[in-house]
């Protein structure tokens, strides 16, 4: 049964599966678990120095990267045929966008992970999974700048779009996925890995404020129309209160102001 | 209208004797775990003085509280929404430690574990951060205690604003009173305004502004949103702390820790009926100084049969509306109009607010001359100037100041011809606009303070608000992760601190 066992199968073919598993249900379980612990762990208070550019660089770039990601791996083959976008000139796109917003947030991580190991304060308030995390995502981003060597080697995108098939095969539950990167360079494959890691870890760490981050813009905005929030612990709502008030006296609504 | 009901608070600074006793007690209350051991939820602060964090009333440079913006709409200062949203990577306006200080504490067991030596041992200071030794303190919760530090720096004062302030630097005119700061559980509290996960909420019941610990995100926007900077970053959880105003007490109609603890009585807790409706136009009166008349114009009198039938339609449980028409906030901040809003130019419509103190004749050598009118000392003669207590208590007006320090030492002079002289001079009285039996009445209250007197604090209405079956079983009061015990580890697997299983004592033989 396992003459033919093959290592990329198992960190291609399955390993995403179970990465993507942990990942969301890791999260809901520590949303509904332990809501105290869900935060963004900012260290602003302590030390101001090098947080303001160092983390604004990193996250600027960092998002930049995330949805460079998505949009460019998860949008279907056909529809970049359908719009005559050529696969080259998508690479280009992908280079010259996911170039500067990895230098970006490489510098900034640096910026950010030289804080936390020589600040004193931040050094001795980071938990080993702050120090762990950091590193990994500083690391990922060096690999992933270094990718760049391949890339700028072979710029007609056929590469590419075998990672845009893997990564839609994966979600579209082929369990061939794997094949199409087998024989890619080694750099892709170590950075393909990594991703995987770190969202295995995601829900275990600090990370997990990424998703109140992508949150935050649609509670504060969409969901809130004023500023002010007022809750009531009383079972019942004030127009319903009102109501039986009215009907207690027995007699319709007093007239009162137009709200 | 919209009725609803806040415990709102007065502290009479005209008998604060700076003795921290309420800060005390509330740390040893709230404040003593890692993380917040900078945060004083209550602090004292000497005036004139930069405070605690330094310098903190300077909107200029914290952004704190609300502005009308150009379209004469209220925004906080620190910018409309998508502008809060674009900080949330590094809060341009976020203090750092060091504004408040950096907390310490001392190597007591050296002074009993110190070996045989020809000093004396001595304790000296470690950071409660690092744990590193600290060759200087800096900086600490009360470091201008009495006119502590140069004048230079304490008149950095923003309440000296267009004050001719050199002259108080001299030995002679100088001035000093305190200021305790909680706190101020406002009407529109830009903390809350401020929090992109809308974690921070006022109760509708009572008024109390609170922040729920299971959704605050850290995103840190409340802190640089208050102007009061009363919101505090626990660096340990990750998490926003503030004055919670003793909530379990106040539910139990138990004064607050800082209240119930005040040595010199000057705390003052009491229902203040509000037009929920009226908050949005109060907050953004156009002129700075109609701030005051205009929150004001928000409280609702609970001897009008009006007020009384609408606090009823709208729910506010019967207790709360008789508790309302004895309160002692009610008569000092709208009958008798000596207390004020603190800073009301943030346009949060705070609601703990101050008498201002009265002080000493200015030139005690020109005492036989001072300026009197109508036998009563002119109070623009006093020590302290009218125009510094005016930038701190309604936006600079000096008029209602005024006023109030007149009734002040009316209340003296009709209490001393009447406990000396025996007589009543209800002349007195009428020249600040009141009668005989409400100045004995102001006098009971403020300078007799009797604990009936001070709180009139009605018990919240558990039977509307809980359903008993729910909480059975429950974990009650616990701090932070609810019912989660975490791991064996000290680590949860989620990073969270574990937490200790109560150990009840046993008994010995």
């Amino acid at each position: 049964m396992f003459a033919n066992f093959d290592i990329n199968f198992m960190l291609f073919g399955v390993m995403p599966y179970v990465a993507l598993t942990v990942f969301l249900l890791g999260s809901i379980a520590r949303y509904e678990r332990d809501p105290f612990t869900w935060k963004s762990s900012s260290s602003q208070l302590l030390r101001r120095k090098h947080l303001i550019w160092g983390s604004i660089l990193f996250h600027v770039g960092i998002i930049t990267l995330f949805f460079g990601h998505l949009i460019g791996l998860f949008t279907p083959v056909w529809v970049l045929d359908m719009l005559a976008i050529p696969y080259g000139l998508k690479q280009w796109m992908a280079v010259l966008i996911g170039g500067p917003a990895g230098v970006a947030a490489l510098i900034g991580s640096t910026m950010l992970l030289h804080r936390r190991l020589t600040d004193p304060r931040i050094r001795v308030t980071s938990t080993h999974a702050d120090i762990a995390i950091a590193g990994l995502i500083w690391l990922q981003l060096a690999i992933g700048l270094l990718t760049m060597t391949q890339t700028l080697q072979h710029m007609d995108g056929s590469e590419m779009v075998r990672f845009m098939m893997w990564s839609q095969s994966v979600v579209t539950w082929n369990i061939n996925a794997w094949v199409t990167v087998v024989d890619v360079h080694w750099l892709y494959k170590l950075h393909i890995f990594l991703g995987l890691v770190i969202t295995m870890l995601f829900p275990f760490t600090r990370l997990v404020h990424i998703w109140s981050g992508f949150a935050a813009p649609f509670r504060y905005l969409l969901t809130r129309s004023g500023f002010q929030i007022v809750r009531s612990r009383r079972s019942r709502p004030l127009e319903e209160r009102r109501r039986a008030f009215d009907k207690r006296q027995g007699h319709s609504a007093p007239e009162t102001p137009a709200e | 209208m919209r009725v609803r009901a806040q415990i709102g608070k007065v502290l009479n600074l005209d008998k604060c004797i700076g003795c921290h006793t309420c800060s005390v007690t509330c740390k040893n209350v709230w404040t003593t775990r890692e993380g917040v051991e900078y945060a004083w939820f209550n602090n004292v602060e000497t005036k004139p003085g930069t405070g605690y964090p330094t310098d903190w009333e300077n909107q200029k440079r914290w952004n704190g509280g609300w502005v009308r913006n150009a379209r004469g709409k209220l925004q906080p200062k620190q910018g409309a929404k998508w502008r809060i949203l674009a900080n949330i990577f590094a809060n341009p306006d976020l203090p750092e430690i060091d504004d408040y200080y950096e907390p310490f504490d001392f190597d007591h067991d050296h002074l009993k574990s110190a070996p045989d030596m020809d000093h004396f041992p001595t304790a000296r200071p470690r950071s409660k951060i690092t744990g590193e030794r600290m060759e200087k303190i800096e900086k600490g919760p009360n470091w201008e205690e009495i006119l502590g530090g140069e004048f230079s720096k304490r008149s950095q004062d923003y309440n000296f604003e267009n004050v001719q302030k050199e002259i108080y630097g001299e030995y002679e005119n100088t001035f000093m009173m305190y200021l305790p700061r909680l706190c101020e559980h406002c009407l529109n509290p830009t903390c809350s305004a401020s929090c992109p996960s809308g974690a921070i909420y006022k109760r509708e019941e009572d008024g109390i502004v609170l922040i729920d610990q299971e959704k605050c995100r850290g995103w840190r926007m409340c802190i640089s949103g208050c102007p009061y900077k009363k919101v505090y970053y626990n660096w340990e959880s990750g998490k926003s702390e503030k004055c919670t105003f003793c909530y379990p007490r106040i539910e139990s109609g138990q004064p607050t820790v800082c209240s119930e603890t005040c040595v010199g009585r000057i705390r003052y807790l009491g229902v203040i009926l509000y037009d929920a409706d009226k908050i949005e136009a109060a907050a953004n009166a156009e002129k700075e100084t109609d701030l005051y008349d205009a929150q004001m114009d928000v409280f609702l009198d609970p001897h009008d049969p009006e007020v009384i039938e609408a606090a009823r339609r709208d729910g506010v449980p019967e207790d709360w509306i008789e508790a309302a028409k004895v309160s002692p906030v009610w008569k000092m901040a709208m009958e008798w109009k000596v207390a004020f809003p603190l800073h009301p130019e943030y346009r949060t419509l705070p609601m703990v607010w101050y008498i201002p103190p009265l002080s000493p004749i200015q030139n005690a050598a020109e005492a036989g001359q001072v300026a009197m009118s109508d036998q009563m000392p002119d109070v623009r003669s006093l020590r302290i100037p009218v125009k510094y207590l005016a930038n701190m208590l309604t936006a600079g007006d000096e008029a209602p100041i005024v006023t109030a320090l007149e009734r002040m030492s009316a209340m003296r002079l009709y209490m001393r011809a009447l406990s000396v002289d025996g007589v009543r001079d209800e002349g007195i009285a009428a020249r600040v606009g009141m009668s005989g039996r409400v100045i004995e009445d102001m006098y009971k209250i403020m300078a007799i303070a009797d604990y009936e007197d001070r709180f009139a604090i009605p018990t919240a209405h558990r039977e509307q608000v809980e359903d008993g079956a729910d909480i059975r079983g429950g974990c009650g009061f616990t701090d932070g992760n609810g019912c989660s015990t975490g791991s064996q580890n000290t680590y949860s697997l989620f990073g969270g601190k574990k937490t200790k299983p109560l150990t009840l004592p046993t008994e010995t033989f």
